[in-house]
């Protein structure tokens, strides 16, 4: 069992020694305050990676990502705000680097468009409603049944139950 | 009344239509009209050119408009684009200086080496951080900044004669006349 053991450690220790230059070159950014850490990837999810354009720059690889991952840690561990590390980068790649963009005079149609437009439906639908209503009121009451009609009817009604 | 459903769809359609034939890869530079980065780069080891010089904020702010191309020697549409700035450094258009994005020194000298060196000054931007500032996002891109060190035009993607002709050229004209230009960019 022991021997066992010493094998396996013995075959596990070089993996290690493997690993590390190679994470070296891949170097994935991390703080090592957990808390600042967390924020960074709150604010990374935010950003949209501008060479795959739909994805955020913390689901993406490409190497551009990468580089602007490291640098919403680095703001971060400078003592920028939130609102301050997306200011940094919207101001050198504009909005569109917000995957979610913000409320201003060029997006307000982005906003409220679809509520304008579910307004705007029920309205029509309100409007074309109280449109019939009103043809309904308006329309003459209908003749009384005649004779021969009220006999048809009640045999229809007979045969029908 | 009864045509405004069909009115409706036409607006629509005319709105999708037109979204077709935009280019969602084109993204508005947030720098076009602002001073360009504060930044200084050192020159590209290695460069056989023997006024080799690397690139910083003042070298823009000459007072005579200059180019500024991103480019590394592992990028393909570069390589496309290349023969024509090396046609516009020796038309003289303007000062052509570039940005040499995470690339090798000995990889960007050679590339130049085989495929002609237009360059004034080129910074050498080993992590790419300069290239962030500038809002780079892919190479190779072109930026047209005029003499006080301001963008006014940023081209992404391998740079084409119609390009040139469109923007560029049209750009450093109306610069050089010393006239407020239209010219979208």
């Amino acid at each position: 069992m022991l021997k066992r053991l010493a094998l396996l450690i013995l075959l596990l220790t070089p993996l290690p020694l493997v690993s590390v230059p190679l994470a070296a070159q891949h170097m994935e950014p991390t703080l090592s305050d957990p808390a600042a850490e967390a924020r960074a990837r709150t604010l990374s999810k935010e950003l949209r990676c501008l060479v795959c354009q739909n994805q955020s720059i913390e689901e993406s690889n490409a190497s551009l990502a990468r580089d602007l991952r490291r640098i919403v840690r680095e703001r971060i561990a400078v003592g920028d705000s939130d609102r301050q590390v997306l200011d940094y980068l919207v101001s050198r790649y504009g909005e569109w680097v917000l995957l979610t963009p913000r409320f201003n005079a060029s997006t307000l149609l982005l906003w409220i468009g679809p509520g304008l437009l579910m307004a705007l439906g029920i309205l029509a639908v309100l409007m074309v409603q109280r449109r019939q209503r009103r043809a309904l009121a308006e329309a003459p009451p209908a003749a009384p049944l005649s004779e021969a009609e009220r006999k048809r009817l009640a045999d229809l009604m007979k045969n029908e139950g | 009344m009864r045509f405004l459903p069909l009115l409706v769809f036409i607006v629509i359609g005319i709105g999708l239509a037109v979204g077709l034939t935009l280019n969602p890869r084109e993204i508005p530079s947030a720098l076009i009209g602002k001073p360009a980065p504060d930044f200084a780069l050192p020159a590209l080891e290695g460069r056989a050119k023997a006024d080799n010089q690397g690139l910083s904020k003042t070298d823009l702010q000459t007072g005579q408009p200059s180019l500024v191309n991103v480019f590394a020697s592992w990028c393909l549409p570069c390589r496309v684009e290349h023969p024509l700035l090396n046609q516009l450094a020796r038309e003289g258009i303007a000062p052509i200086h570039a940005l040499n994005y995470k690339d090798q020194p000995r990889d960007a000298t050679r590339w130049l080496n085989e495929l002609g060196d237009p360059f004034s000054r080129i910074g050498a931007d080993k992590d790419g951080r300069v290239s962030i500032d500038w809002g780079v996002y892919g190479v190779p891109e072109t930026f047209v900044v005029d003499g006080k060190g301001e963008i006014l035009c940023r081209h992404v993607g391998a740079l084409t004669e119609h390009d040139v002709e469109t923007k560029i050229r049209p750009i450093l004209n109306d610069l050089k006349a010393g006239r407020e230009s239209r010219v979208k960019c």
